[in-house]
């Protein structure tokens, strides 16, 4: 199933921006990871895509991220050795050589990080991720879900220090990783959910890198031949093999914005009014990190784990929670998750459940709006 | 107490303005051509307004100089110098090398040589590594074999512990004499890229900025002006023209500043919004108790991403000289201009282009030019194009706008007369006089500030003593820049706690700003 594709310094912007509209909100600004990959890349590495087809069964793959503080990550930048560091001690703990690098969250920053990691180790990079889009927390993740254990969990500082958690709970190494971000400096790089192709091939995200290349590439053509960029965008989805099910669900102005911090969450929810198609009615996107739910009044136009893109209403730049404000005019788009992520046991750990909501998870294709 | 007379300057890419003001009158303004030495273009300009006010020069008391020189050689990539970048924060950050995705013509100017060596810190004020004074002087040797000019020091968490980036510039400075040097906690916030970008656009300028700051002296000795002068900064308050001459970046954005502030003074209000519309764009800026909103994103100068506290500006493509087209049965306004070529390109001017200026003259409510040449234009499309404009307009201002509550606006810039009703949305429109030399106004009435940016432990003194401290510096800091001290007010607290450091230690950052103590007038 397909042949590798060579990823090139012409990605690199295309790719970050198809990550960011992955991220829903949240997951980071790509911004850092898309220089990392940039650099490597003009250094004369290489990396490659691979379709997880082409993992054997019994291939060592393992994911990579980086966990910790956006603001940390944007002033202690990694090295990029204590990413193969990372990677090196599992190999060594587990006893096995990695055959490939897989991705952990295609929604923001960790898009780019396991191209960056796979340059320069020389390894591919299998075109797929663990949660399709971005989530807060380590347990919210396909790989998890469907019984791959979360540990060894490797975490490497700038000097390759490394520390080992071990745990049969993805709970329990989420939260003691979490005091270990502390202590390595508020940010640090994880190999975790070490895997075989056979498990790869059960519980990965299929096809998520080429699909944020895919969204990326096709907001940029659209920009340059003058096109409406929504059109091209949606047009895309529906040449994919899951994330077919897209429309715009509103489009209008921001008029009120509600932010809190809790217990390390950005918390909170906009108000877009309508305009166009939508004059005289209201959506509310709430978002805990990531964009939660979308509400006309009190109806659900697409909830959690479906996919809710805020994006510019005149270029398609998506727009992060962070950089949310008052007087934006804005296209709220919903794209449907990828099938294995809307399973009964996927929505128990990624659902509305999980973050506190009481509707129940309606596939948004289902939804009359 | 007589009120001093004040010269306020704003060197722009095209015209240098001068006004005279006292207190609140504006005695006299006048715009002149802007020159390759910027000095000739200030000399005729407040030449011209000393003659029109019959004022002797030794009675001038101050004079402000806003420019936006420096921000336009650096975009232009022009007087730019060859940069050195040191960065201390090795083991860290090798995985991005500084200047790495600057448009490649600037690289290919600024760029000299850059070196990644130990140091830097964590969040929580804990080394990253220590710093090697070997090292330092090995990255100075390879900087002087090189004949590196200037040097653009950035370390990790700088903002959090400036020590490091001072040491190391002091030993640069006896390393290597002669050669320039710019510390990025100087200058930029968290993020090293965008705050060492700063810092290498600001060394980049310092050669320039050295001759211009000359510049600017000799044309007021040469006028016979021995009144102190000031430069505006991105906040609207003055600078120590020493100062500007080693940190010309914090001039970046005191264009539109004083654009923004210059608008609040004519038209009597603080809280606003200001559109500044010249011949191809429109700036759309707010005003929050006399000073603009800042932005709270990244912003790009030539392509560089910088992490500048720049006013939050909406610019649109709607000027004096944007052309006016027809598609079909709609109306297009700009965003092509004829630019500074309105005077000769637009109909009412003799030109051939139809302009957004036409199209007011044609309707009858703006005078400039030769209204004969718009008479047969079709009365349909100038009226859809006044729409259009105003429909533009209104657009802008709605999305710079926090809340729906309507909102006072006020107009300045040459192509204030596009606008001729009220604009949706808008509590009051308001047109004031001299609107035309709004920027040059804002220098003239800027401010002093004082700063304090240091770190306060809260667990020793407590968070309200700690607090009363860095006023009271931040107030005395004010008062020694030249602020009247019953005039001072506090614009600007913020608080960085600073975990891991024993004693609750919180960086502080204030500023107060006054206006400025003058003697009376000769």
């Amino acid at each position: 199933m397909g042949t590798p594709m060579q990823i090139t310094l012409d990605h690199v912007e295309d790719l970050a921006r198809g990550a960011a509209i992955l991220g829903t909100g949240g997951g980071g600004d790509p911004y850092i990871g898309s220089l990392m990959l940039r650099q490597a890349l003009e250094d004369g590495l290489r990396v490659e895509l691979i379709d997880v087809e082409s993992l054997g069964d019994d291939d060592f793959a393992v994911p990579f991220a980086i966990m910790g503080a956006p603001t940390v990550i944007i002033e202690k930048i990694p090295n990029g050795g204590e990413m193969v560091a990372a990677l090196r001690a599992t190999e060594r703990y587990v006893g096995e050589s990695a055959k490939a690098v897989l991705c952990a969250e295609i929604g923001g920053l960790n898009a780019l990080l396991p191209l960056v990691l796979a340059a320069r180790c020389g390894l591919p990079v299998v075109d797929g991720d663990g949660m399709g889009r971005a989530f807060p927390q380590l347990q919210m993740i396909t790989y998890n879900i469907f019984g791959v254990p979360a540990s060894p969990m490797i975490m490497a500082d700038e000097y390759s220090n490394t520390v080992l958690i071990e745990s049969d709970r993805a709970l329990e190494v989420e939260r003691l990783g979490r005091s270990m971000v502390v202590a390595m400096g508020g940010s640090t790089n994880i190999c975790l959910y070490p895997m075989h192709g056979r498990d790869a091939k059960r519980s990965m995200v299929r096809g998520t890198l080429s699909l944020a290349l895919g969204l990326g590439r096709a907001i940029r053509e659209a920009r340059r031949a003058s096109n409406d960029p929504f059109v091209s965008l949606l047009a895309y989805l529906r040449t994919t093999p899951y994330y077919q099910h897209c429309r715009v669900l509103f489009e209008g102005k921001t008029v009120d914005l509600l932010r809190e911090t809790k217990a390390g969450w950005a918390m909170g929810r906009v108000l877009v009014e309508g305009t166009g198609s939508w004059l005289g009615r209201r959506c509310s996107i709430q978002f805990q990190n990531e964009h939660l739910v979308a509400r006309d009044g009190d109806r659900v136009l697409t909830i959690v784990p479906d996919l809710i893109a805020i994006l510019d209403a005149a270029t398609a730049e998506p727009i992060t929670t962070e950089a949310l404000k008052y007087g934006q005019r804005v296209a709220v788009v919903g794209i449907s998750a990828a099938p294995i992520m809307r399973t009964p046991e996927a929505l128990a750990v990624l659902g509305p459940q999980a973050f506190g909501l009481q509707d129940a998870f309606l596939p948004l294709e289902r939804i009359d709006i | 107490m007589i009120e001093v007379l004040r010269i306020g300057v704003d060197v722009g890419g095209t015209n240098t303005d001068a006004v005279l003001i006292r207190g609140k009158d504006v005695l006299a303004s006048y715009k002149a051509p802007t020159t390759p030495d910027v000095g000739v273009g200030i000399v005729a300009a407040i030449d011209e307004v000393l003659r029109r006010a019959a004022v002797t020069p030794s009675s001038i008391g101050v004079v402000m100089i806003g420019t936006t020189h420096f921000t336009n050689a650096f975009v232009e990539a022009r007087h730019l110098c060859r940069v050195g970048v040191l960065r201390l924060g090795a083991p860290a950050t090798l995985a991005i090398r500084p200047l790495l995705d600057w448009p490649e013509e600037l690289r290919a100017v600024v760029h000299g040589h850059t070196e990644i060596i130990g140091g830097g810190f964590n969040y929580d004020g804990r080394p990253i590594s220590p710093l090697s004074v070997e090292e330092v002087t090995r990255a100075a040797l390879e900087f002087r074999v090189r004949e590196i000019e200037a040097i653009a020091i950035s370390s990790v968490f700088a903002p959090v512990n400036v020590t490091q980036e001072q040491e190391v510039a002091q030993i640069l400075q006896q390393e290597l004499p002669g050669v320039r040097v710019a510390v990025s906690s100087q200058i930029g916030r968290i993020g090293l890229i965008e705050r060492e970008n700063a810092a290498v656009m600001n060394a980049a300028l310092l050669p320039m900025a050295e001759r211009v700051v000359g510049s600017f002296r000799r044309a007021l000795a040469d006028l016979g002006i021995r009144a102190p002068f000031y430069v505006s900064q991105n906040d609207g308050t003055l600078l120590d023209p020493d100062i500007v001459a080693s940190y010309p970046v914090l001039t970046f954005a005191s264009g539109p500043t004083n654009s923004m502030r210059g608008a609040a003074f004519l038209s009597g209000t603080v809280d606003a919004l200001v559109m500044d519309i010249g011949g191809t764009t429109t700036d759309v800026g707010a005003l929050l108790h006399g000073f603009p909103r800042e932005s709270a994103v990244a912003v790009d100068i030539g392509g560089v991403r910088t992490n500048f506290r720049m006013p939050d500006l909406l610019s649109i493509g709607l000027g004096g000289g944007s052309y006016v087209r027809t598609d079909g049965g709609r109306v297009l306004i700009g965003p092509h201009s004829v630019g500074y070529r309105i005077t000769t390109d637009a109909l009412v001017f003799g030109g051939e282009q139809l302009t957004a200026t036409d199209v007011a003259v044609a309707a009858g409510y703006a005078e400039v030019g030769d209204r004969d040449r718009v008479a047969k234009l079709d009365r349909k499309l100038v009226a859809t194009a006044v729409d259009e404009i105003h429909r533009l307009a209104e657009d802008a201002f709605d999305r710079m706008k926090t809340s729906s509550a309507p909102v006072p606006v006020v107009l300045v810039g040459g192509g204030a007369i596009l606008i001729n009703r009220d604009l949706r949305g808008c509590a009051s429109v308001t047109v004031p006089p001299h609107a035309g030399v709004a920027n040059a106004i804002g220098a003239a009435i800027a401010q002093v500030s004082g700063m304090v940016d240091r770190i306060f432990s809260y667990e020793k003194q407590g968070r309200a003593a700690a607090l009363a401290e860095a006023r009271e510096e931040a107030t005395r800091n004010a008062v020694a820049a030249g602020a009247q001290p019953t005039s001072i007010s506090i614009t600007e607290v913020e608080e960085l706690p600073i975990q891991y450091l024993p004693g609750g230690a919180v960086r502080l950052r204030v500023k107060a700003v006054g206006d400025l103590m003058l003697g009376q007038a000769a």
